[in-house]
């Protein structure tokens, strides 16, 4: 199941060139950017593995398109996003964050019900990997 | 994806192009590095080899991109350069220049010039290195990062010094990342020569050595003229006079610094001036309030014997 968070993620991967040309877009107004991964992509899961502090002051994609790739190749089978933060007062918030690379066999989730006092039902998402269903 | 700007679509070639000729000049103008080198030309006095090779480099790229558009190979070349002179001598000046120039003929992507010396780039502890000069490359990435007094990178005498490894991270990528920065050095020429001896890494690395040569007293004199006028000011016949005599012996003395030196003893004047107006009372007007006379000049300690000389009472500078 593909995991769709994020910005893009409705529509294929994106290529070196077009991750490139968001971040370059991201850095042109100024939002500081960042890279992230985890190997646990639950939609509540909202802290991911920083990979290195976020990159002020920069002016080309390439500074960034690098760290992007270190982070690939140091965790292959995780996920990785980018992460561009506003810091003008009024917004001081992400205004943009995408997945760059999913693993390869995406696990997805189950919805598990359980029943609550009151015969409530309670709804929860789990993991595939770690659920024995 | 550097070159689209320049490098048009087979389909959209020009006329010329697809007959096989191209207009040099034509595409020479269109580049707006003439312009530029006009500009280079009036901004910067003297500095004659420094400004052929700067030339040179311009019309390289220039028929590189026109190669380019008749299908004839044309890699990047390697633009790193290292510029060598005296203190004062314009260095930096050129450095932010050639970032225009480079940003204009789409060599790099934004132009922006990253000015760095060892304390920005070599930490201070173990493990502090990498992380700080690969920050530094960052930021310069899509620029220039222009290197000042690059010689002290390299400690010979302490074999831990931490900037052997900031110069390891350095060349792999100026090597593996030619088309996305441009590395400039700077520093006094003997000392940079010894640099590269010890480090034959960088020399091979760097394409373009460009040495600055030390201005003459007449060119010394014309660079005080453009920044008086620069500053609205202007020197009395006398002061004019004056200010050869004052080159001559300025050079002469220790801790001579070329343009800068003049830059200082033109700051120094400016302040006399002001003492003196403000002394004499009454009324200024305009003339006086932009005229440097020559007891402006000549109260200067240089006249006096140097900075060594004991100071006249009352007559800094």
């Amino acid at each position: 199941m593909r995991i769709t968070q994020g910005t893009f993620s409705f529509l294929p991967d994106l290529t070196p060139a077009q991750v490139k040309a968001q971040i370059q877009y991201a850095l042109d107004q100024g939002w500081a950017v960042s890279v992230e991964h985890t190997d646990d992509p639950h939609p509540r899961n909202t802290f991911w593995e920083m990979w290195g502090p976020p990159m002020f002051d920069l002016r080309d994609a390439a500074g960034v398109y690098g760290e992007v790739e270190a982070c690939r190749s140091a965790n292959p089978g995780q996920y990785v996003r980018v992460n561009a933060f506003d810091s003008v007062r009024g917004w001081e918030t992400v205004r943009l964050s995408f997945i760059v690379q999913r693993p390869a066999q995406e696990d997805g989730f189950r919805l598990e019900r359980t029943e609550g006092p009151g015969r409530t039902q309670r709804y929860g998402l789990h993991h595939r990997q770690y659920s024995a269903g | 994806m550097l070159n689209a700007a320049f490098s048009a679509p087979s389909a959209a070639l020009p006329a010329e192009a697809a007959a096989g000729r191209l207009d040099l000049g034509a595409l020479f103008t269109e580049s707006e590095v003439p312009a530029f080198l006009a500009e280079l030309d009036e901004g910067l006095i003297g500095l004659k080899p420094v400004k052929r090779r700067i030339r040179e480099i311009a019309a390289h790229l220039v028929i590189g991109r026109a190669r380019e558009r008749l299908g004839l190979t044309s890699g990047a070349p390697t633009l790193h350069m290292a510029f060598t002179g005296n203190p004062g001598t314009g260095k930096t000046t050129v450095a932010l220049k050639m970032a225009q120039i480079l940003h204009r003929l789409g060599y790099v992507r934004r132009g922006h010039l990253v000015s760095v010396t060892r304390d920005d780039l070599v930490g201070q502890y173990i493990g502090h290195t990498a992380p700080k000069t690969k920050e530094i490359l960052k930021k310069a990435m899509g620029g220039v990062l222009f290197i000042d007094e690059a010689y002290y990178l390299y400690r010979p005498e302490n074999e831990r010094d931490y900037g052997q490894e900031a110069i390891e991270i350095l060349l792999q990528v100026m090597e593996n990342q030619r088309d996305d920065l441009v590395v400039i050095l700077a520093g006094y020429k003997d000392r940079m020569d010894r640099f590269f001896e010890s480090n034959p890494g960088f020399r091979s690395r760097i394409a373009h050595h460009i040495d600055f040569p030390d201005y003459e007293d007449v060119e010394l004199v014309e660079i005080a003229r453009t920044m008086a006028q620069a500053a609205d000011y202007a020197f009395a016949p006398g002061a004019e006079a004056a200010l050869v005599e004052y080159v001559a012996k300025r050079r002469a003395q220790p801790n001579f610094a070329n343009a800068r030196s003049i830059r200082n003893a033109f700051d120094r004047m400016r302040l006399r001036q002001s003492l003196r107006l403000f002394e004499e009372g009454g009324l200024a007007d305009r003339a006086a309030l932009a005229t440097i006379t020559e007891g402006d000049v000549r109260a200067s300690r240089v006249f006096a014997g140097g900075i060594d000389a004991p100071k006249a009472p009352s007559r800094p500078g």
